[in-house]
């Protein structure tokens, strides 16, 4: 994973767990790999993936299991609070774009439409 | 757990190091960055006990350097500085001849993980496996704190991805490790803390998550700010 050099690395590996939590590449329930796993796998400082998983802890994103490991939730609801999040960020990144671009609200509108119906 | 105050080291009419006070804490991955010839081989050289400093004072885990603080520091020097006739195997039974700390089961799994086999011939190796083999000698001890000065020095990319692995792997929370390079972004995502060293003293040092922070800038860019501009910024 390319890291953005503005933005903390713990905040960018959340974002990066959310987003496979919320399109399916991880479940709901699933067992997340141990800090060093995770350290390995994004290739960061092993107390980067300790304070990630505290990081979700405290969002209710992930839950430890005493000598089991760190699980997902389980919860629907978070599932789906995490999707509208996501969306939404885009949604504004688009938004804020077009607008540098010169469109209004409703040109933004009829743009994504068009684009929708023919691709 | 490393304590540094005022340290000074003067080679003739060459002052390396002068002023440099520095702690290193129990835990965490330290990168010591500057250019070469800012004096990031000879703090080591001095931490290891193969030179001494002209000044200044050092004490591990409260104690001054001594034989016993040796027997918890590894050090893996720029150089390979092994023998020709032997094999990686040789070199695995040499070190635990020398090392206390020393594990052979250690070794071999490092080998393994390195891509590194037993009847590999010293002389016949590449560059990259050589680091490897240094890195192996170097993490099969079970030392406190651990030095690796330029491990990723002439490597390439593929090499260099397995070295960083294997130190990150091998980081724990009982030990330290200071890694020096002037390959700044390869070493970004991997560290606790940061530390610039500048014609010989500390010109900046901090948490890498904090300096990123507060100075909005890629520790990329501040070595590249603090080398260029020839300012110094405050801690």
């Amino acid at each position: 994973m390319e890291f953005k050099a503005n933005v903390p690395i713990y905040l960018q590996v959340i974002d990066d767990i959310k987003k496979k939590i919320v399109c399916g590449k991880i479940q709901l329930g699933d067992k997340l790999p141990s800090t060093r796993e995770l350290a390995v796998a994004y290739r960061i400082n092993p107390n980067t993936a300790v304070r990630i998983y505290n990081e979700m802890e405290l969002l209710g994103i992930c839950y430890t299991k005493r000598g089991l490991g760190t699980f997902v939730t389980e919860e629907i609801e978070l599932y789906e609070s995490m999707k509208k999040e996501m969306a939404r960020f885009r949604i504004e990144e688009y938004v804020s774009e077009m607008k540098e671009l010169g469109y209004d609200g409703s040109e933004m509108i009829i743009a994504v439409k068009e684009y929708l119906e023919r691709g | 757990m490393l304590h540094c105050e005022n340290l000074e080291k003067r080679y003739m009419t060459v002052t390396a190091i002068k002023d440099m006070t520095l702690d290193i804490e129990k835990g965490k991955i330290y990168a010591l960055l500057g250019p070469n010839g800012s004096g990031k081989s000879t703090f080591m050289k001095i931490v290891a006990g193969l030179t001494r400093p002209t000044k200044g004072l050092v004490t591990m885990d409260g104690k001054p350097l001594s034989v016993e603080s040796k027997k918890k520091i590894a050090y893996m020097p720029t150089e390979a500085y092994f023998y020709n006739y032997m094999n990686c195997e040789d070199v695995g039974k040499y070190y635990a001849d020398f090392f206390e700390d020393f594990s052979i089961e250690r070794f071999h799994r490092l080998m393994e993980e390195l891509e590194l086999t037993h009847k590999d011939k010293v002389n016949k190796m590449s560059s990259g496996m050589t680091a490897k083999l240094k890195l192996a000698v170097t993490l099969a001890r079970d030392a406190h704190l651990i030095m690796l000065d330029e491990p990723l020095n002439g490597i390439d990319i593929i090499a260099r991805d397995t070295i960083i692995n294997t130190v990150i792997k091998n980081a724990r929370d009982d030990n330290s490790i200071i890694i020096s390079s002037h390959l700044v972004d390869e070493l970004e995502k991997i560290i606790d803390y940061a530390v610039f060293i500048k014609n010989g003293s500390v010109a900046l040092c901090g948490e890498a998550e904090k300096l990123r922070d507060t100075h909005g800038r890629s520790i990329v860019e501040l070595y590249k700010e603090i080398y260029t501009a020839g300012g110094t910024m405050a801690c």
